[in-house]
């Protein structure tokens, strides 16, 4: 990639991200063989405000899903305990829709972001959302599904994915829609003697089902698929930190997004996208957090299985 | 005619002059009526326009004759007979219808009343200023006058068997009005009840009625024939300081008998300072008594006051003179009780053969002990029966109403629990639903209400269960059959029972062949709470459900009932909105839930709720899809979606889990090679298989 090297090599001759590049262009694909004293540089994936904006989702997600379910599977022990554990059912309700408007919030910090990252990069909305930056579905991701499919049962090679993968967009929009769809029916919950001033009373039956539900999939798939997807894949078990720390190593960025990679090589932006690793005391913190999210998340779809298989009532 | 009238008014006046004398006996009242009659009869007799008898019998002697008063018919047919061999039949007509006299005849109907009193002037005079001569003074139509007990042509002497008002036909001619059912008895303020059955079985009664003992009292030897008075007037024979003076006309040595009641002389002299003898002997319910008579208590203590006097089977015999006199019967005396005692042996005791008797003078108590499982076990010479002993004491019985009586109602509990303890053998022959009884009832809020805090009106045992009638609920007689539990709770909750036998659960409100609720099936009957404790609003939901099956499950599936099974008693319990006694269906104009209704009741707890509000469904479930469509599809759609992502991503991870594998596998070996060749291998960690590195 003369390109990519004479970009880097623009940053300053003798550079050893320049280096490491070019071993890497070198040795595509192993992965290993860097050399140079400063190689341990990583790309930032995510911005501070990102992985804030998540470290967030994960404590109101969660908080949600255990003062939510434990209304929801009422009937079983665990339910009782852990309601009096919260400090009783107005507690947990009022624990719930504190979490909740952290969640809107979330969601709302994350609209007025997405309208200023435009305005910053200059570029119409019609670039900026269906830029190969975008989270937004396209055609190419269509083609990505398929192959993957192929690359599955072993019919094709990996495709080269980019800065977002399908199954990526797909756990996005799932949340995007899961707040809009629990938000709604969650505010009539909230406010029933207003919302009823125009919807039917048993508006507040459907809206509790869908609520209910809704969550049920939400929780069932953030902690089995979302958890498998991102976090705990073989190849990268035990734990995959990218969006608490934001950092991601150049080799993983160049194996997992190899398109992304490309690009940023090729516009040569790619320097701009390193930094120092997270101190060590950081990235421990981090995955104590990690782990405790994951493990309630676990115990949640225990309890969820013990509920809807061995006590449903 | 003039002159015969002055000559009877001059008369009347000197009989009147006679009357007003101090002192009235008879003496001078029949030398004027002698007097009256000796010089006046040959003058009327002599008058040709006087109608004779017979002038009068001429009509009055036919039995047909008859005339009508107030529609009826009455006879005005005078036997001459009778009239004649009565007391009044040297009498002439005209000396009683006194309005006769120079009348044409027949004469003009109707007369005056006969006037008694123009001879028989003391007892007219008694008797008006008695209860029944104020009375026909007022005008009372009810009031009797002298011929509703003399009669008027056929009056014979009172010694005569054959008169109205001979002693063995008193109480009937009292009885006339003086029984029940009659317009006196039943629209007068008469004190007393069954005044005439309660006497003629009462040993006066039997005495007259039955022995035909002529001596034996009837009504007038107390209350007098003609100054019949309430007992309130101070005049009165009855009076409570003239009773004494009454009874002791018959019972002149009572006091002989009576010396424990009446220490001798104090009987006449202080009679207000004593119980009158109708305090123990009831007015018109004398009883037999049979107790021999003559026996003293001090006779029987001067063997059972010895505390080393002990019986052959070696029973203790003393008997503690201070016990006794402590007790509810230190006024009854020891033969009352031991009946059989004989006064006239030396040992008098020597013929009891059996043991007291309670019910000889608490004859209805024993009734109800009869009927009751106690009584009834007793009859069966059960040993575990209680007998009256065993609850009420012996010698040193006390009444309830004393704080140290066993039968005081905050011992009550105590009382019952020597056999219906758990364990006790009451508790082990029992057989029914209830457990722990006497330990939960000291729980209830009865049970606290009465034992902690000492409030003597809370119910205790005796309070459903009744004293001496308890039978098992099974029972339709027992106060705590379902039946009846409404009834048994309601003479303390009144109100609540009047809300519920107006409800849907009422018997009298739905006729069902299912059983319907009563007190004790949500209340429970021992362990009864608070209402507003979280242990009864939370116990009490899955009761409804005993019944309102599927109701109460779909109430389970909804906020309220989820909240309510997480152990929460603040959200809507069903009687929340049913009310709890006053249920009655949503479309009863009066129940909670009306059209009228409903919005209100959702107010109790969501200010400002509206009609659409009230439209939640409270017991809705979506497994009905032609009662709840909506409910229904929102379910299955979700499970749709839920079960279709899942498989869907589900498949996705499978597939993927073994390419990851490989991946990891690859990566492995790489960094085994990365390793194997450069010296700086942990650094270059951190940059090829991510994060192994960071683990190691």
């Amino acid at each position: 990639m003369p390109e990519g090297k004479q970009e880097v090599g623009r940053a300053g001759a003798g550079d050893p991200v320049a280096v490491v590049l070019q071993d890497h262009s070198a040795t595509a694909g192993s992965g290993a063989g860097l050399a140079g004293p400063r190689n341990h540089r990583e790309f930032v994936r995510f911005t501070r405000l990102h992985r804030a904006l998540h470290a967030c989702m994960v404590v109101s997600f969660i908080t949600l899903a255990l003062t939510g379910l434990s209304l929801k599977f009422s009937y079983t022990v665990w339910a009782r305990a852990l309601s009096h554990l919260l400090g009783g059912f107005e507690t947990a309700g009022f624990i719930h829709r504190t979490a909740a408007l952290v969640m809107f919030g979330t969601f709302v910090t994350h609209i007025v972001d997405l309208y200023q990252r435009r305005r910053r990069s200059q570029t119409t909305w019609r670039d900026f959302l269906f830029g190969p930056n975008s989270m937004l579905p396209v055609e190419r991701d269509f083609y990505e599904l398929v192959a993957t499919m192929k690359w599955f049962v072993g019919a094709g090679p990996r495709p080269q994915y980019g800065r977002w993968t399908y199954w990526e967009k797909f756990d996005y929009f799932a949340v995007f829609w899961g707040i809009l769809i629990i938000g709604s029916t969650g505010l009539t919950l909230w406010f029933p003697v207003f919302f009823t001033r125009f919807l039917p009373g048993s508006f507040l039956n459907v809206a509790t089902i869908i609520h209910s539900d809704e969550a049920l999939l939400a929780t069932g798939f953030i902690f089995t698929v979302h958890f498998f997807n991102t976090h705990l894949r073989p190849e990268k078990f035990p734990m995959d930190t990218t969006i608490f720390t934001g950092h991601m190593p150049l080799a993983e960025l160049k194996r997992d997004k190899p398109r992304e990679y490309e690009a940023l090589l090729a516009s040569g932006e790619l320097e701009e996208h390193l930094e120092e690793p997270q101190p060590e005391v950081v990235v421990k913190t981090i995955r104590a957090f990690a782990w405790t999210a994951l493990s309630i998340g676990f115990s949640i779809i225990v309890w969820i299985v013990y509920a809807m298989v061995f006590a449903y009532r | 005619m003039v002159w015969l009238a002055a000559m009877r008014t001059r008369a009347e006046l000197e009989v009147r002059q006679v009357r007003g004398r101090p002192v009235c006996s008879n003496v001078p009242r029949l030398a004027a009526l002698f007097l009256f009659v000796f010089i006046l009869f040959p003058q009327i007799a002599a008058a040709a326009d006087e109608p004779a008898n017979s002038d009068c019998l001429a009509c009055h002697g036919e039995k047909s004759l008859t005339t009508k008063r107030a529609g009826r018919a009455v006879s005005l047919f005078v036997d001459e007979k009778k009239f004649n061999s009565s007391v009044h039949g040297s009498l002439s007509c005209t000396n009683c219808h006194a309005d006769l006299a120079g009348k044409e005849l027949p004469h003009e109907t109707p007369l005056a009343k006969v006037n008694c009193g123009t001879c028989h002037s003391d007892e007219a005079e008694q008797h008006a200023r008695s209860l029944h001569g104020k009375a026909l003074a007022r005008g009372d139509a009810l009031a009797p006058r002298c011929v509703s007990c003399h009669g008027n042509h056929d009056i014979v002497p009172v010694k005569d068997p054959g008169s109205a008002v001979a002693p063995l036909k008193v109480p009937f001619v009292c009885g006339q009005c003086h029984q029940e059912g009659t317009p006196v008895q039943m629209n007068r303020n008469i004190g007393q009840h069954n005044i005439l059955e309660n006497f003629s079985e009462s040993i006066h009664g039997q005495g007259l009625l039955k022995k035909g003992l002529v001596v034996a009292p009837s009504c007038i030897s107390c209350h007098t024939a003609h100054s019949i008075l309430p007992h309130n007037d101070p005049n009165s024979s009855i009076a409570r300081h003239n009773i004494a003076k009454t009874c002791t006309k018959c019972h002149a040595e009572i006091e002989q008998v009576h010396r424990k009641t009446i220490r001798g002389e104090l009987w006449e002299k202080q009679a207000n300072m004593l119980p009158a003898c109708v305090d123990c002997h009831q007015p018109h319910k004398v009883r037999t008594l049979f107790y021999s008579q003559g026996m003293a208590d001090a006779d029987c203590m001067r063997c059972h006051g010895n505390e080393r006097l002990h019986a052959s089977d070696g029973r203790k015999l003393f008997v503690r003179a201070d016990e006794v006199a402590g007790s509810r019967h230190a006024k009854v005396a020891c033969s009352q009780c031991h009946s059989q005692v004989n006064a006239s042996r030396v040992r008098p005791c020597e013929t009891i053969t059996h043991g007291v008797d309670c019910t000889a003078c608490h004859a209805e108590t024993g009734q109800q002990y009869e009927r009751s499982i106690h009584g009834k076990l007793s009859a069966k010479s059960d040993p575990n029966a209680p007998s009256c002993k065993e609850c009420h004491g012996g010698h040193g019985v006390l009444g309830k109403h004393d704080p140290r009586s066993l039968t005081f109602a905050t011992n009550v509990p105590d009382l019952c629990a020597r056999c219906h303890r758990s364990g006790e053998k009451a508790a082990v022959r029992y057989s029914g639903s209830e457990r722990d009884i006497i330990a939960r009832y000291t729980e209830s809020i009865h049970g606290k209400g009465l034992l902690k805090s000492g409030l003597t009106v809370t119910a205790t045992c005796t309070s459903c269960h009744t004293a001496h009638g308890e039978l098992p609920a099974s029972d339709p007689e027992s106060t705590v059959n379902p039946k009846n539990v409404p009834g048994t709770c309601g003479q303390c909750h009144h109100g609540i029972q009047e809300q519920f036998i107006e409800s849907v659960h009422s018997a009298t409100v739905t006729k069902s062949t299912k059983a319907l609720p009563v007190c004790n099936d949500c209340h429970t009957a021992h362990s009864i709470r608070r209402t507003d404790e979280d242990v009864f609003r939370l116990d009490t939901m899955s009761k409804c459900g005993r019944c309102h099956e599927s109701l109460a499950q779909a109430y389970f599936d909804t906020y309220h009932g989820k909240v309510s099974r997480l152990g929460y008693s603040k959200t809507a319990k069903c009687w929340d909105c049913h009310g709890a006694h006053d249920i009655l269906p949503p479309a009863d104009a009066r129940s909670h839930l009306s059209r009228a209704n409903v919005v209100a009741t959702c107010e109790k707890c969501h200010a400002g709720a509206t009609r659409r509000f009230a439209g939640y469904l409270t017991h809705a479930t979506h497994h009905d899809p032609r009662k709840y469509p909506f409910l229904f599809w929102a379910f299955w759609g979700m499970t749709g979606l839920l079960v279709g992502t899942f498989v869907i991503s589900g498949i996705h991870t499978l597939l993927w889990f073994p390419r990851a594998m490989q991946m990891r596998r690859e990566l492995r070996a790489a960094e085994a090679r990365a390793n194997g060749t450069g010296e700086n291998g942990s650094e270059q960690a951190n940059g090829s298989p991510p994060r192994d590195g960071d683990n190691a």
